[in-house]
């Protein structure tokens, strides 16, 4: 969970860079390695932990082990409030924020601002401003996936989304992609094992991400399993994964359910807020006519259109901050099922090549091949990151979700907060007028 | 709402928070009642509403509604002592209707009360326009004692015998009131509405108030049309978040720890969607206020009418005392400047002799004085009209004002109430969420 964050759904917001206070300095010093720590001069990217020890990111057998060696530092407590983030050190912090309209002769794109600061000495500064675009996004998360199968990727808001329809270059449509793209790059940043990625690195500190070159700094892909369309059936999904894949049909189907709820709300308060329009200027032409009335009537129609403009934000919220970040979760669902399904995948091709090498080795008496063991590895390994994963996830869910719903519950009640309080400063208005009468009769 | 022995109004709303017993079946009657003689001896209610079956004019079985009209000594009322049973008696709707016509034709410079609306109108979609509907009844029952006690509490309409007798003779009631005779008395349409387009010199402030009345019409119809409109909204509105209470409910289901706050905040959903309908009835009574107002702009345009009538009766006389003046001179000094055709025959056919002539003037002499007589009364007619019609119109204002403001202020105060209600919900909700 990142700390930057501390109440909004998606982004830390437009904040500059400089106001984000970093929480392993206890003054404004700037960020600076540890004593301990080797720096790579050359520009081969060999990740090195704090205390020395190389790191291989690319196998996946050492993902596991990684996680326990970043069990480390945890005396310093990153959210003393939330007991739900974990207490990992916090030592990458990224931000995306301030979109910008870029024209060109042959394409009109947006561009956002990637900010990150960190202590790594994986990063050769401990700061970072780059400008990145969609694709470039969409580009990092290929590579992770490609890099790292066995995990499970954060995903990316919609790519496409077709013009006329939607206005790729309104300000709500801007604002609501570059807070999911905020999320995807905080959830990487995050993750024990993705946040190590050469990619990620690249992407956030390369001045020109050009993608086309087969960058030398990537270091080895590792052996990834590959889509393989047909090829080997799965006997026997251990239950635990069945159970996961079933969850996450249920709760798509949820998901789904609460996004119609969500819109069709939307709607009917939309056409409540025309009605409630009309009903606003009524009493207010009807004041044309009254004398004594005109101030009560003119009172009423103010304060109807008040809360006019509290149930617009109100809907306007729900538009921008709850839709999307649901929408968000059906995307993260689906890239769950996909890594399911490769483990599936990688279960059912050691199943086979079990197989044929026992057919083999009862006619040859030959020892099991490495391959065979090889893949044994590979599963076992992708079932415990995929456990590990999991449990993140719905570590994650919760928290998200929580706090999307309390979000609102807040919305609502601080709408008929705003509506109580203009209903009753037109009490005050209308009862006025009635003391005021009252003492004029007496006299 | 009881009338004090001392204090001539009584307070209607004091606080801002709508009990749940007002919010119940016997919807309270807040208007306020003046002072009369009538009001000092008796306290007048409508408690209750029945269904009869009988035969109707066509003698076939009918369904209808009858009122149970109380009357109570005050000074019972004021000693607490209940035991005395008050006078009662079950009158229809078309009953009501009759005594407000005699009304109407015996006090036309007054404007009288109107009564509640025959079939329900300006309904929102749940809202049932059927008579027999026991909300619709319900409401019809304070509209029906809420007019008694307008009528009671006018210092002129109070007096009435027949309206005393209608309170307190069940059956003779119908006879009498038709024995007054009123109905010959009423005006025809067809002279109400010539009148209205042939008057020359109608008071200007009677104009004034008919436009106004016009225009307070308007204004009312549309308000009660388009608040309709917006309570179907709204009611869409609350339901759809009810389908919240399910999906949170299933969800729960395949969830551990975030179960059982989901599982709780649907309870809160539903409790939210089924809210609407109780804050809606409770709207009804505000608009059942509008309502009053806008049938009382049809009882304005009676007296406006009315006057109208009476200027042009006036105007009429006036005109026809000219017309013999006129005649007479000509008859006099022999000639002829307006056609008659007793001037026409009397070219064709020669002269009259000097008696004719003198006998014809003799008559139209008394013609004119006739006239005279008639022009005099006219004036006297238009002017006392003027003048109590005014003043019933002075107080009539006057209690619109007052009584509009009032409404206003009970509908801000059923709009806190309700969104009191939703930040209370909502508060429930995010609780149960907090523990998910």
């Amino acid at each position: 969970m990142s700390v930057g964050a501390p109440r909004g759904l998606a982004s830390s917001g437009q904040k500059p860079i400089s106001e984000i206070l970093h929480p392993l300095c206890a003054a404004e010093e700037p960020l600076s390695p540890g004593p301990d720590v080797t720096v790579n001069v050359d520009g081969d990217k060999e990740a090195v932990l704090t205390n020395g020890t190389p790191v291989e990111t690319s196998s996946p057998a050492s993902a596991s082990s990684l996680f326990n060696r970043l069990q480390l530092d945890d005396d310093l407590e990153v959210d003393g409030r939330d007991p739900y983030i974990s207490t990992e050190t916090q030592d990458l912090f990224v931000t995306v924020d301030d979109p910008k309209k870029h024209v060109s002769t042959m394409e009109t794109y947006i561009t956002y601002r990637v900010s990150t600061k960190t202590t790594r000495i994986e990063f050769d500064l401990p700061e970072y401003c780059v400008r990145r675009r969609y694709q470039d996004f969409d580009w990092l998360r290929i590579k992770l996936e490609d890099s790292q199968p066995t995990h499970l990727i954060p995903p990316l808001p919609e790519k496409f989304v077709m013009k006329g329809v939607v206005d790729r270059f309104s300000e709500e449509f801007v604002e609501t992609r570059m807070k999911a793209l905020d999320k995807f790059l905080k959830r990487v940043a995050d993750h024990p094992v993705l946040s190590f990625n050469p990619h990620l690195n690249t992407f956030l500190s390369a001045k020109d991400l050009n993608k086309r070159q087969g960058l030398a700094l990537l270091t080895k892909v590792g052996e990834s399993v590959k889509h393989v369309a047909g090829g080997y059936k799965l006997r026997a999904r251990p239950a635990e994964f069945c159970a996961m894949g079933e969850y996450l049909d249920t709760f798509t189907q949820k998901l789904g359910t609460i996004d119609r709820i969500a819109q069709r709300i939307l709607k009917e308060q939309s056409e409540y807020l025309t009605e409630q329009r009309e009903y606003g200027s009524v009493y207010s032409s009807w004041a044309g006519s009254e004398e004594e009335l005109h101030r009560p009537l003119e009172g009423v129609a103010t304060t109807v259109s008040e809360c006019c403009c509290a149930m617009d934000d109100l809907s306007e919220n729900m538009s921008q901050d709850f839709l999307p970040v649901l929408r968000e979760y059906v995307l993260y669902v689906e890239s769950m099922k996909t890594v399911l399904r490769k483990r599936d995948q990688s279960q059912a091709e050691y199943e086979g090549r079990l197989e044929a090498a026992i057919l083999r080795r009862q006619e040859d008496k030959m020892p099991m091949p490495v391959e065979v063991e090889k893949c044994q590895d590979k599963v076992e390994c992708f079932n415990a990151d995929l456990k590990a994963d999991w449990e993140r996830w719905q570590s994650n869910k919760r928290q998200d979700f929580k706090q999307l719903l309390t979000g609102m519950a807040d919305k609502n009640i601080n709408y008929y907060e705003k509506c109580q309080a203009a209903w009753e400063s037109l009490i005050t208005l209308l009862q006025d007028k009635q003391t005021e009468d009252k003492r004029s009769e007496t006299n | 709402m009881m009338a004090d022995s001392g204090s001539s109004e009584v307070a209607v709303i004091g606080n801002t928070d709508l009990t749940s017993s007002e919010s119940e079946n016997n919807t309270m009657n807040t208007m306020v009642e003046k002072e009369t003689a009538l009001l000092r001896r008796i306290e007048i209610s409508v408690p209750e509403a029945e269904k009869r079956t009988g035969k109707n004019t066509v003698n076939m079985q009918e369904i209808y509604t009858v009122y149970l009209i109380e009357t109570r000594p005050t000074e019972t009322v004021i000693e607490g002592d209940t035991s005395a049973a008050p006078d009662s008696l079950w009158r229809r709707y078309s009953e009501f209707e009759l005594l407000r016509m005699y009304l109407l034709v015996t006090y036309p410079y007054i404007v009288i009360p109107p009564l509640p609306e025959k079939r329900a109108e300006f309904v929102w979609h749940k809202l049932s326009a059927d008579n027999l509907d026991p909300d619709f009844v319900e409401r019809r029952r304070v509209g029906l004692e809420n007019f008694l006690l307008r009528v009671a509490s006018h210092h002129i309409l109070a007096d009435d015998e027949i309206f005393f007798r209608f309170l307190t003779e069940e059956k003779r009631w119908k006879e009498e009131v038709l024995v007054t005779g009123f109905q010959d008395k009423a005006d025809s349409r067809l002279k109400s509405l010539s009148a209205m387009f042939r008057v020359k010199n109608p008071d200007k402030q009677f104009t004034e108030l008919k436009h106004y009345s016009e225009e307070l019409n308007t204004a009312i119809s549309q308000l009660l049309r388009v608040r309709a409109r917006v309570a179907d909204r709204l009611y869409g509105v609350y339901k759809v978040h009810g389908n919240y209470g399910r999906v949170f409910s299933e969800w729960s289901a395949i969830e551990n720890e975030m179960g059982d706050g989901l599982q709780s905040a649907g309870h809160h959903m539903d409790t939210y969607a089924a809210s609407i309908d109780d804050i809606l009835e409770e709207e009804e009574h505000y608009a059942d206020q509008l309502k009053e107002y806008l049938f009382y702009t049809d009882a304005v345009r009676s007296v406006c009418r009315k006057h109208e009538l009476i200027q042009y009766e006036l105007e009429m006389a006036v005109q026809d005392l000219a017309n013999k003046k006129q005649q007479k001179e000509e008859l006099t000094s022999g000639t002829v400047r307006i056609f008659s055709l007793k001037g026409m025959t009397s070219k064709l056919f020669g002269q009259e002799s000097q008696e004719q002539r003198e006998s014809r003037l003799a008559a139209l002499q008394q013609s004119i004085e006739d006239g005279e007589d008639a022009v005099m009364e006219k004036n006297k007619e238009c002017r006392v009209f003027l003048q109590t019609a005014w003043k019933d119109i002075e107080r009539f204002k006057e209690q619109k004002d007052k009584d509009l403001r009032d409404a206003l202020i009970s509908y801000a105060i059923m709009q806190i109430s309700m969104c009191k209600k939703g930040i209370q919900v909502w508060s429930n909700a995010k609780e149960c969420f907090n523990k998910m």
